[in-house]
Protein backbone atom coordinates (compact mmCIF):
# COMPACT_ATOMS: atom_id res chain seq x y z
CA UNK A 1 0.00 0.00 0.00
CA UNK A 2 1.27 3.33 -0.69
CA UNK A 3 1.07 5.06 2.71
CA UNK A 4 3.24 7.81 1.56
CA UNK A 5 0.22 9.35 -0.81
CA UNK A 6 -1.60 9.49 1.88
CA UNK A 7 -0.26 12.40 3.84
CA UNK A 8 -2.10 15.10 1.59
CA UNK A 9 0.01 15.57 -1.32
CA UNK A 10 -2.76 14.98 -3.87
CA UNK A 11 -4.13 18.12 -2.29
CA UNK A 12 -1.12 19.76 -3.63
CA UNK A 13 1.91 18.68 -5.12
CA UNK A 14 4.70 20.60 -3.06
CA UNK A 15 7.41 19.25 -1.42
CA UNK A 16 8.39 19.57 2.35
CA UNK A 17 11.62 21.49 1.33
CA UNK A 18 11.66 25.37 1.84
CA UNK A 19 8.08 25.41 3.06
CA UNK A 20 6.22 28.85 4.91
CA UNK A 21 5.10 28.16 8.37
CA UNK A 22 1.84 29.83 9.69
CA UNK A 23 2.53 31.43 12.66
CA UNK A 24 0.03 29.05 14.70
CA UNK A 25 2.18 26.08 13.59
CA UNK A 26 3.53 25.14 16.99
CA UNK A 27 -0.40 24.88 18.90
CA UNK A 28 -1.10 22.96 15.61
CA UNK A 29 1.60 20.31 16.09
CA UNK A 30 0.35 20.73 20.47
CA UNK A 31 -3.14 20.23 18.97
CA UNK A 32 -1.91 16.74 17.32
CA UNK A 33 -2.39 17.89 13.84
CA UNK A 34 -0.83 16.24 10.70
CA UNK A 35 1.20 18.80 8.90
CA UNK A 36 1.22 18.57 4.84
CA UNK A 37 2.70 20.80 2.37
CA UNK A 38 0.21 22.94 0.39
CA UNK A 39 0.60 26.02 -1.94
CA UNK A 40 4.15 26.48 -0.36
CA UNK A 41 2.75 26.14 3.10
CA UNK A 42 2.87 23.54 5.66
CA UNK A 43 -0.30 23.47 6.52
CA UNK A 44 -2.51 20.86 9.16
CA UNK A 45 -4.64 18.60 7.42
CA UNK A 46 -6.09 17.11 10.08
CA UNK A 47 -6.06 16.94 13.60
CA UNK A 48 -6.72 13.99 15.88
CA UNK A 49 -10.61 13.80 15.59
CA UNK A 50 -10.28 13.02 11.70
CA UNK A 51 -11.26 14.65 8.75
CA UNK A 52 -14.71 12.45 8.86
CA UNK A 53 -15.57 13.89 11.97
CA UNK A 54 -13.89 17.31 11.69
CA UNK A 55 -16.44 18.07 8.49
CA UNK A 56 -19.31 16.84 11.14
CA UNK A 57 -18.57 18.83 13.94
CA UNK A 58 -18.20 22.04 11.66
CA UNK A 59 -21.84 21.59 10.55
CA UNK A 60 -22.95 20.79 13.76
CA UNK A 61 -21.02 22.88 15.86
CA UNK A 62 -18.05 25.18 15.30
CA UNK A 63 -14.48 24.46 13.45
CA UNK A 64 -12.19 26.72 13.98
CA UNK A 65 -9.76 27.15 10.96
CA UNK A 66 -6.15 28.46 10.46
CA UNK A 67 -6.22 30.17 7.20
CA UNK A 68 -3.60 32.41 7.70
CA UNK A 69 -1.48 31.03 4.24
CA UNK A 70 -4.23 33.27 2.58
CA UNK A 71 -2.79 36.42 1.30
CA UNK A 72 -4.41 39.86 2.75
CA UNK A 73 -4.04 43.20 1.08
CA UNK A 74 -4.93 46.76 2.10
CA UNK A 75 -5.54 49.08 -1.57
CA UNK A 76 -5.70 52.95 -0.79
CA UNK A 77 -6.72 55.94 -3.07
CA UNK A 78 -7.58 59.65 -2.99
CA UNK A 79 -10.80 57.33 -1.40
CA UNK A 80 -12.71 54.43 -1.83
CA UNK A 81 -14.73 55.41 -4.81
CA UNK A 82 -11.49 55.70 -6.45
CA UNK A 83 -9.59 52.51 -5.29
CA UNK A 84 -12.67 50.95 -6.40
CA UNK A 85 -13.09 52.08 -10.24
CA UNK A 86 -9.26 51.15 -10.44
CA UNK A 87 -9.96 47.65 -9.17
CA UNK A 88 -12.83 47.31 -11.60
CA UNK A 89 -10.56 47.30 -15.02
CA UNK A 90 -9.13 44.07 -13.07
CA UNK A 91 -12.55 42.51 -11.35
CA UNK A 92 -15.79 42.09 -13.17
CA UNK A 93 -17.70 42.86 -10.15
CA UNK A 94 -19.58 45.92 -9.09
CA UNK A 95 -16.85 47.45 -6.30
CA UNK A 96 -17.64 50.79 -6.73
CA UNK A 97 -21.56 49.98 -5.82
CA UNK A 98 -20.31 47.64 -2.58
CA UNK A 99 -21.97 49.07 0.74
CA UNK A 100 -19.53 50.50 3.32
CA UNK A 101 -18.14 47.96 5.68
CA UNK A 102 -19.99 45.19 3.26
CA UNK A 103 -18.00 42.26 1.34
CA UNK A 104 -18.08 40.52 -2.11
CA UNK A 105 -16.84 37.57 -4.05
CA UNK A 106 -14.90 38.07 -7.19
CA UNK A 107 -12.27 36.97 -9.38
CA UNK A 108 -9.75 38.31 -11.71
CA UNK A 109 -9.86 37.76 -15.13
CA UNK A 110 -7.15 37.36 -17.65
CA UNK A 111 -7.78 38.79 -21.58
CA UNK A 112 -8.60 34.99 -22.74
CA UNK A 113 -11.87 35.44 -20.54
CA UNK A 114 -10.40 32.90 -17.61
CA UNK A 115 -9.90 33.50 -14.31
CA UNK A 116 -6.62 34.17 -12.70
CA UNK A 117 -7.79 33.86 -8.97
CA UNK A 118 -11.01 34.30 -6.97
CA UNK A 119 -10.95 36.69 -3.97
CA UNK A 120 -12.73 38.82 -1.23
CA UNK A 121 -13.02 42.16 -1.40
CA UNK A 122 -14.46 44.50 1.33
CA UNK A 123 -15.26 48.19 1.26
CA UNK A 124 -13.55 49.37 4.82
CA UNK A 125 -14.52 53.02 3.92
CA UNK A 126 -11.42 54.46 3.38
CA UNK A 127 -9.81 51.60 2.10
CA UNK A 128 -10.80 48.03 -0.03
CA UNK A 129 -9.88 45.27 1.94
CA UNK A 130 -8.71 41.95 -0.47
CA UNK A 131 -8.45 38.27 0.62
CA UNK A 132 -6.95 36.14 -1.95
CA UNK A 133 -5.21 32.25 -2.62
CA UNK A 134 -1.77 31.63 -1.06
CA UNK A 135 -1.28 29.55 -4.37
CA UNK A 136 -1.84 33.03 -6.40
CA UNK A 137 -0.58 35.25 -3.34
CA UNK A 138 2.59 36.37 -5.54
CA UNK A 139 0.57 36.73 -9.60
CA UNK A 140 -2.49 38.54 -8.29
CA UNK A 141 0.15 41.11 -6.00
CA UNK A 142 2.07 41.67 -9.24
CA UNK A 143 -1.32 41.60 -11.71
CA UNK A 144 -2.57 44.33 -9.42
CA UNK A 145 0.52 46.22 -9.09
CA UNK A 146 1.14 45.93 -13.02
CA UNK A 147 -2.71 46.99 -13.38
CA UNK A 148 -3.50 49.41 -10.47
CA UNK A 149 -2.33 53.02 -11.43
CA UNK A 150 0.28 54.46 -9.90
CA UNK A 151 -2.08 56.52 -7.09
CA UNK A 152 -3.45 53.83 -5.81
CA UNK A 153 -1.09 52.13 -3.02
CA UNK A 154 -1.09 48.57 -2.03
CA UNK A 155 0.00 47.14 1.20
CA UNK A 156 0.24 43.09 1.67
CA UNK A 157 -0.58 42.47 5.31
CA UNK A 158 2.39 40.72 6.85
CA UNK A 159 1.60 41.28 10.48
CA UNK A 160 -2.14 39.31 10.77
CA UNK A 161 -3.41 35.56 11.19
CA UNK A 162 -6.15 34.55 9.49
CA UNK A 163 -8.70 32.54 11.50
CA UNK A 164 -12.38 31.28 10.45
CA UNK A 165 -14.89 29.99 12.95
CA UNK A 166 -17.37 28.16 10.81
CA UNK A 167 -20.74 26.58 11.56
CA UNK A 168 -24.30 26.68 13.30
CA UNK A 169 -22.45 27.96 16.68
CA UNK A 170 -20.14 30.21 15.37
CA UNK A 171 -22.76 33.18 16.59
CA UNK A 172 -23.00 32.28 20.00
CA UNK A 173 -19.14 31.14 20.59
CA UNK A 174 -17.70 34.17 18.93
CA UNK A 175 -20.78 36.31 20.56
CA UNK A 176 -19.21 35.28 24.00
CA UNK A 177 -15.95 37.05 22.98
CA UNK A 178 -17.65 40.28 21.41
CA UNK A 179 -21.79 40.39 21.78
CA UNK A 180 -21.94 42.95 18.59
CA UNK A 181 -21.02 40.10 16.12
CA UNK A 182 -24.85 39.16 16.66
CA UNK A 183 -25.57 42.04 14.69
CA UNK A 184 -23.59 40.98 12.17
CA UNK A 185 -25.19 39.50 8.39
CA UNK A 186 -23.77 37.54 5.92
CA UNK A 187 -21.10 39.31 4.23
CA UNK A 188 -21.24 42.80 6.68
CA UNK A 189 -17.60 43.60 8.08
CA UNK A 190 -16.45 45.13 11.55
CA UNK A 191 -13.39 45.87 13.54
CA UNK A 192 -13.98 44.78 16.72
CA UNK A 193 -11.83 43.74 20.01
CA UNK A 194 -11.88 40.22 20.56
CA UNK A 195 -9.71 38.51 23.79
CA UNK A 196 -8.31 41.91 23.69
CA UNK A 197 -6.95 42.30 20.63
CA UNK A 198 -8.03 44.47 17.73
CA UNK A 199 -9.59 42.25 14.81
CA UNK A 200 -11.19 42.56 11.58
CA UNK A 201 -14.23 40.55 11.27
CA UNK A 202 -16.08 39.21 8.33
CA UNK A 203 -19.40 36.94 8.53
CA UNK A 204 -17.94 34.96 5.96
CA UNK A 205 -16.53 32.06 4.99
CA UNK A 206 -15.71 28.87 2.79
CA UNK A 207 -17.92 26.24 4.29
CA UNK A 208 -20.88 26.49 3.52
CA UNK A 209 -22.08 27.18 6.82
CA UNK A 210 -22.58 30.43 8.67
CA UNK A 211 -19.50 32.35 10.38
CA UNK A 212 -16.41 34.32 10.37
CA UNK A 213 -13.21 35.18 9.06
CA UNK A 214 -11.30 37.05 11.46
CA UNK A 215 -7.97 39.14 10.40
CA UNK A 216 -6.05 39.06 13.79
CA UNK A 217 -2.77 40.66 14.38
CA UNK A 218 0.01 37.73 14.87
CA UNK A 219 1.21 38.56 18.10
CA UNK A 220 -2.41 38.17 19.61
CA UNK A 221 -3.70 35.02 17.45
CA UNK A 222 -2.82 32.36 19.58
CA UNK A 223 -4.26 33.80 22.50
CA UNK A 224 -7.29 34.13 20.44
CA UNK A 225 -7.46 30.99 18.91
CA UNK A 226 -6.66 29.33 22.41
CA UNK A 227 -9.57 31.06 23.88
CA UNK A 228 -12.52 29.98 21.17
CA UNK A 229 -10.49 26.44 21.42
CA UNK A 230 -11.32 26.23 25.31
CA UNK A 231 -15.39 26.63 24.58
CA UNK A 232 -16.37 22.69 24.19
CA UNK A 233 -18.58 23.37 21.07
CA UNK A 234 -15.01 24.36 19.00
CA UNK A 235 -12.75 22.23 17.44
CA UNK A 236 -9.77 22.67 15.82
CA UNK A 237 -10.11 21.97 11.76
CA UNK A 238 -7.95 21.03 9.21
CA UNK A 239 -7.33 21.51 5.30
CA UNK A 240 -8.84 18.21 4.41
CA UNK A 241 -12.65 18.75 6.30
CA UNK A 242 -12.11 22.44 4.77
CA UNK A 243 -11.65 20.63 1.17
CA UNK A 244 -14.72 18.02 1.90
CA UNK A 245 -17.38 21.04 3.30
CA UNK A 246 -16.48 23.56 0.48
CA UNK A 247 -17.21 20.58 -2.04
CA UNK A 248 -20.45 19.45 -0.64
CA UNK A 249 -21.19 23.49 -0.83
CA UNK A 250 -20.40 23.73 -4.33
CA UNK A 251 -18.08 26.05 -3.61
CA UNK A 252 -15.16 26.57 -5.98
CA UNK A 253 -11.59 25.74 -5.25
CA UNK A 254 -8.92 27.55 -7.40
CA UNK A 255 -6.73 25.63 -9.52
CA UNK A 256 -9.30 22.45 -9.75
CA UNK A 257 -12.42 24.07 -10.69
CA UNK A 258 -11.72 27.28 -11.66
CA UNK A 259 -8.30 28.09 -13.60
CA UNK A 260 -6.74 30.76 -16.06
CA UNK A 261 -8.61 29.03 -18.78
CA UNK A 262 -11.99 28.44 -17.40
CA UNK A 263 -14.59 31.22 -17.82
CA UNK A 264 -17.03 32.43 -14.74
CA UNK A 265 -20.14 31.93 -17.02
CA UNK A 266 -18.52 28.10 -17.68
CA UNK A 267 -17.68 28.62 -13.83
CA UNK A 268 -21.28 28.82 -12.71
CA UNK A 269 -20.24 32.39 -11.36
CA UNK A 270 -22.52 34.58 -13.29
CA UNK A 271 -24.19 35.42 -10.35
CA UNK A 272 -21.18 37.32 -8.79
CA UNK A 273 -21.42 39.58 -12.11
CA UNK A 274 -23.34 42.24 -11.62
CA UNK A 275 -25.84 43.75 -13.91
CA UNK A 276 -23.91 47.13 -13.92
CA UNK A 277 -20.45 45.53 -15.44
CA UNK A 278 -22.67 43.29 -17.63
CA UNK A 279 -23.93 44.46 -21.38
CA UNK A 280 -25.93 47.43 -21.14
CA UNK A 281 -24.95 48.04 -17.55
CA UNK A 282 -23.90 52.00 -16.46
CA UNK A 283 -19.84 50.38 -16.20
CA UNK A 284 -20.43 48.14 -19.05
CA UNK A 285 -17.16 45.48 -19.38
CA UNK A 286 -13.98 47.41 -18.60
CA UNK A 287 -11.90 44.44 -17.52
CA UNK A 288 -10.00 41.65 -18.58
CA UNK A 289 -11.83 39.32 -21.18
CA UNK A 290 -14.91 41.45 -21.46
CA UNK A 291 -15.74 40.40 -24.95
CA UNK A 292 -15.23 36.87 -24.14
CA UNK A 293 -17.42 37.14 -21.14
CA UNK A 294 -19.78 39.55 -21.79
CA UNK A 295 -20.87 37.18 -25.15
CA UNK A 296 -21.27 34.05 -22.70
CA UNK A 297 -23.53 36.08 -20.55
CA UNK A 298 -25.84 36.89 -23.45
CA UNK A 299 -25.41 33.40 -25.34
CA UNK A 300 -24.28 30.86 -22.57
CA UNK A 301 -20.93 28.86 -22.50
CA UNK A 302 -19.89 25.94 -24.16
CA UNK A 303 -18.96 24.35 -21.31
CA UNK A 304 -20.81 24.05 -17.40
CA UNK A 305 -19.44 23.34 -13.99
CA UNK A 306 -22.18 20.77 -12.67
CA UNK A 307 -22.55 18.70 -9.52
CA UNK A 308 -22.24 15.01 -9.87
CA UNK A 309 -23.68 12.42 -7.81
CA UNK A 310 -21.89 9.04 -8.62
CA UNK A 311 -24.34 6.27 -8.22
CA UNK A 312 -22.17 3.97 -6.69
CA UNK A 313 -19.81 3.73 -3.31
CA UNK A 314 -16.37 4.36 -5.16
CA UNK A 315 -15.49 8.18 -4.98
CA UNK A 316 -14.77 9.90 -8.25
CA UNK A 317 -11.93 12.49 -7.71
CA UNK A 318 -10.22 14.82 -9.97
CA UNK A 319 -9.38 14.16 -13.04
CA UNK A 320 -11.96 11.42 -14.12
CA UNK A 321 -13.06 11.22 -17.77
CA UNK A 322 -16.65 11.53 -18.13
CA UNK A 323 -18.39 10.03 -20.95
CA UNK A 324 -21.87 10.38 -22.35
CA UNK A 325 -22.41 6.93 -22.85
CA UNK A 326 -21.31 3.25 -21.24
CA UNK A 327 -18.95 2.40 -24.16
CA UNK A 328 -17.17 4.37 -26.91
CA UNK A 329 -17.12 8.23 -27.97
CA UNK A 330 -15.15 10.75 -26.69
CA UNK A 331 -14.81 12.81 -23.30
CA UNK A 332 -17.57 15.00 -22.81
CA UNK A 333 -16.16 16.48 -19.42
CA UNK A 334 -14.26 15.81 -16.23
CA UNK A 335 -14.26 16.15 -12.80
CA UNK A 336 -12.91 18.86 -11.53
CA UNK A 337 -13.35 18.18 -7.73
CA UNK A 338 -14.21 14.94 -6.50
CA UNK A 339 -14.55 12.78 -2.75
CA UNK A 340 -16.43 11.49 -0.27
CA UNK A 341 -18.96 13.64 1.32
CA UNK A 342 -19.54 13.04 5.22
CA UNK A 343 -22.75 15.09 6.00
CA UNK A 344 -24.76 13.52 2.50
CA UNK A 345 -22.76 10.18 3.61
CA UNK A 346 -21.39 9.11 -0.24
CA UNK A 347 -19.63 10.19 -2.95
CA UNK A 348 -19.96 13.65 -3.75
CA UNK A 349 -18.15 15.42 -7.19
CA UNK A 350 -18.67 18.61 -9.12
CA UNK A 351 -17.06 18.68 -12.88
CA UNK A 352 -16.46 20.74 -16.14
CA UNK A 353 -19.05 19.06 -18.88
CA UNK A 354 -19.78 20.30 -22.48
CA UNK A 355 -23.40 22.03 -22.46
CA UNK A 356 -25.38 19.22 -24.05
CA UNK A 357 -24.58 17.31 -21.47
CA UNK A 358 -25.11 19.42 -18.35
CA UNK A 359 -28.61 19.40 -17.69
CA UNK A 360 -29.56 18.40 -13.75
CA UNK A 361 -30.48 14.74 -14.09
CA UNK A 362 -28.50 13.59 -17.32
CA UNK A 363 -26.73 10.20 -16.89
CA UNK A 364 -23.06 10.37 -17.46
CA UNK A 365 -20.08 7.75 -16.78
CA UNK A 366 -16.86 8.04 -15.01
CA UNK A 367 -13.79 6.14 -15.91
CA UNK A 368 -12.68 5.18 -12.45
CA UNK A 369 -9.80 2.58 -12.76
CA UNK A 370 -10.99 1.65 -16.35
CA UNK A 371 -14.54 1.01 -15.61
CA UNK A 372 -17.49 3.23 -16.96
CA UNK A 373 -19.50 4.41 -13.93
CA UNK A 374 -22.72 6.14 -13.81
CA UNK A 375 -22.59 9.50 -12.28
CA UNK A 376 -25.43 11.78 -12.42
CA UNK A 377 -25.71 15.46 -12.91
CA UNK A 378 -27.15 17.09 -9.99
CA UNK A 379 -28.05 21.06 -8.62
CA UNK A 380 -25.48 22.61 -6.52
CA UNK A 381 -24.99 22.72 -3.15
CA UNK A 382 -25.36 19.51 -2.04
CA UNK A 383 -25.81 20.58 1.32
CA UNK A 384 -27.92 23.66 1.99
CA UNK A 385 -26.03 26.87 2.67
CA UNK A 386 -27.10 27.79 6.00
CA UNK A 387 -25.83 31.63 5.91
CA UNK A 388 -27.51 34.53 8.13
CA UNK A 389 -28.83 36.68 5.47
CA UNK B 1 2.15 -12.04 12.31
CA UNK B 2 4.19 -11.42 9.35
CA UNK B 3 4.28 -7.82 8.23
CA UNK B 4 5.11 -6.29 4.66
CA UNK B 5 6.62 -3.13 3.65
CA UNK B 6 3.26 -2.06 2.41
CA UNK B 7 1.96 -2.50 5.71
CA UNK B 8 -0.19 -5.44 5.17
CA UNK B 9 -0.09 -8.40 7.88
CA UNK B 10 -0.38 -11.76 7.01
CA UNK B 11 -1.65 -14.89 9.28
CA UNK B 12 -1.42 -18.02 8.43
CA UNK B 13 -4.54 -20.36 9.08
CA UNK B 14 -4.66 -23.79 8.31
CA UNK B 15 -3.43 -23.79 4.30
CA UNK B 16 -4.33 -20.23 3.33
CA UNK B 17 -2.81 -16.59 4.26
CA UNK B 18 -5.25 -13.74 5.68
CA UNK B 19 -3.98 -10.54 4.58
CA UNK B 20 -5.44 -7.25 6.10
CA UNK B 21 -3.83 -3.72 6.91
CA UNK B 22 -1.75 -2.71 9.56
CA UNK B 23 -3.00 -0.32 13.00
CA UNK B 24 -0.45 2.10 11.17
CA UNK B 25 -2.20 1.77 7.28
CA UNK B 26 -5.47 2.31 8.76
CA UNK B 27 -4.58 5.74 10.87
CA UNK B 28 -2.62 6.89 8.09
CA UNK B 29 -5.63 6.33 5.76
CA UNK B 30 -7.75 8.27 7.89
CA UNK B 31 -11.79 7.17 7.48
CA UNK B 32 -12.28 4.78 5.03
CA UNK B 33 -15.51 5.07 2.71
CA UNK B 34 -14.82 2.56 -0.10
CA UNK B 35 -12.95 -0.77 -0.28
CA UNK B 36 -12.86 -2.86 -3.69
CA UNK B 37 -11.61 -6.66 -3.15
CA UNK B 38 -10.93 -9.25 -6.12
CA UNK B 39 -13.12 -12.04 -7.28
CA UNK B 40 -12.92 -15.09 -5.38
CA UNK B 41 -10.75 -17.20 -7.41
CA UNK B 42 -8.41 -14.51 -9.00
CA UNK B 43 -4.95 -15.49 -9.57
CA UNK B 44 -3.03 -13.08 -8.52
CA UNK B 45 1.36 -12.74 -8.92
CA UNK B 46 2.97 -10.99 -5.88
CA UNK B 47 3.09 -7.13 -6.74
CA UNK B 48 -0.48 -6.95 -8.65
CA UNK B 49 -2.47 -3.97 -7.43
CA UNK B 50 -5.87 -6.26 -5.99
CA UNK B 51 -7.75 -4.01 -3.46
CA UNK B 52 -8.91 -0.63 -3.83
CA UNK B 53 -8.78 1.30 -0.71
CA UNK B 54 -9.98 5.22 -0.60
CA UNK B 55 -10.25 7.26 2.49
CA UNK B 56 -12.56 10.52 2.69
CA UNK B 57 -8.93 12.24 0.87
CA UNK B 58 -7.54 9.73 -1.20
CA UNK B 59 -7.47 6.40 -2.85
CA UNK B 60 -4.27 3.99 -2.21
CA UNK B 61 -3.73 0.45 -4.16
CA UNK B 62 -3.17 -2.61 -2.07
CA UNK B 63 -0.90 -5.19 -4.18
CA UNK B 64 -0.89 -8.70 -3.53
CA UNK B 65 2.11 -9.97 -0.99
CA UNK B 66 2.65 -13.24 -2.54
CA UNK B 67 1.50 -15.51 -5.96
CA UNK B 68 -1.47 -17.27 -4.74
CA UNK B 69 -5.16 -17.81 -5.81
CA UNK B 70 -7.67 -15.35 -3.82
CA UNK B 71 -10.14 -18.21 -1.76
CA UNK B 72 -12.06 -15.96 0.35
CA UNK B 73 -12.79 -12.18 0.32
CA UNK B 74 -14.64 -10.01 3.63
CA UNK B 75 -17.91 -8.89 2.12
CA UNK B 76 -18.40 -6.76 5.85
CA UNK B 77 -15.91 -4.02 4.60
CA UNK B 78 -17.17 -3.71 1.15
CA UNK B 79 -20.73 -2.72 3.20
CA UNK B 80 -19.24 -0.75 5.64
CA UNK B 81 -15.78 0.66 5.15
CA UNK B 82 -15.41 2.28 8.52
CA UNK B 83 -14.99 -1.05 9.53
CA UNK B 84 -11.04 -0.65 8.66
CA UNK B 85 -10.47 1.98 10.74
CA UNK B 86 -12.61 0.26 14.00
CA UNK B 87 -10.81 -2.89 13.74
CA UNK B 88 -7.67 -3.35 11.42
CA UNK B 89 -6.37 -5.89 12.74
CA UNK B 90 -9.36 -8.61 13.44
CA UNK B 91 -12.79 -7.67 12.08
CA UNK B 92 -11.58 -5.87 9.33
CA UNK B 93 -9.31 -8.68 7.28
CA UNK B 94 -9.16 -8.00 3.43
CA UNK B 95 -8.91 -11.88 1.53
CA UNK B 96 -7.90 -14.99 1.92
CA UNK B 97 -4.87 -16.61 -0.33
CA UNK B 98 -3.53 -19.64 -1.23
CA UNK B 99 -0.26 -19.83 -1.88
CA UNK B 100 2.15 -23.03 -3.06
CA UNK B 101 4.40 -22.78 -0.06
CA UNK B 102 3.76 -21.02 3.14
CA UNK B 103 7.46 -21.07 3.64
CA UNK B 104 7.71 -17.67 1.23
CA UNK B 105 6.14 -16.05 4.15
CA UNK B 106 10.02 -16.27 6.09
CA UNK B 107 10.85 -13.24 3.82
CA UNK B 108 8.36 -10.58 5.82
CA UNK B 109 8.84 -8.79 8.82
CA UNK B 110 8.03 -9.93 11.96
CA UNK B 111 6.13 -7.59 14.69
CA UNK B 112 9.49 -6.30 16.37
CA UNK B 113 11.28 -5.52 12.69
CA UNK B 114 7.86 -3.84 11.80
CA UNK B 115 7.14 -1.60 15.02
CA UNK B 116 10.83 -0.50 13.88
CA UNK B 117 9.90 0.18 10.18
CA UNK B 118 7.34 2.58 11.57
CA UNK B 119 8.31 4.25 14.22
Amino acid sequence: MIVSELSGRRIEGDTMSELLHLPLEALHTELGARMVPFAGYSMPVQYGLGVMKEHQHTRAAAGLFDVSHMGQVILRGADYAAVAQAMEALVPVDIAGLGLNRQRYGFFTNDAGGIEDDLMLANRGDHLFVVINAACKDADIALMRAGLPADVTLEVVEDRALLALQGPLAEDVLAGLNDHVRAMRFMDVADLVLEGADCWVSRSGYTGEDGFEISVPVDAAEALARRLLTDARVEAIGLGARDSLRLEAGLCLYGHDIDAATSPVEAGLSWAIQKVRRTGGAREGGFPGAARILAELTDGAPRARVGLSPEGRAPMREGVALYAAAEGGDPVGHITSGGFGPTVGAPVAMGMVARDHAARGTQLYGDVRGKRLPVAVVALPFTPANFKR
Amino acid sequence: MKYTEDHEWLRVEGDVVVVGITEHASTQLGDVVFVELPEVGTMVAAGDEIVVIESVKAASDIAAPLDGEIVEINEAIVDEPSKVNEDPLGAAWFFKMKIDDLSALDQFMDEDEYKELVD
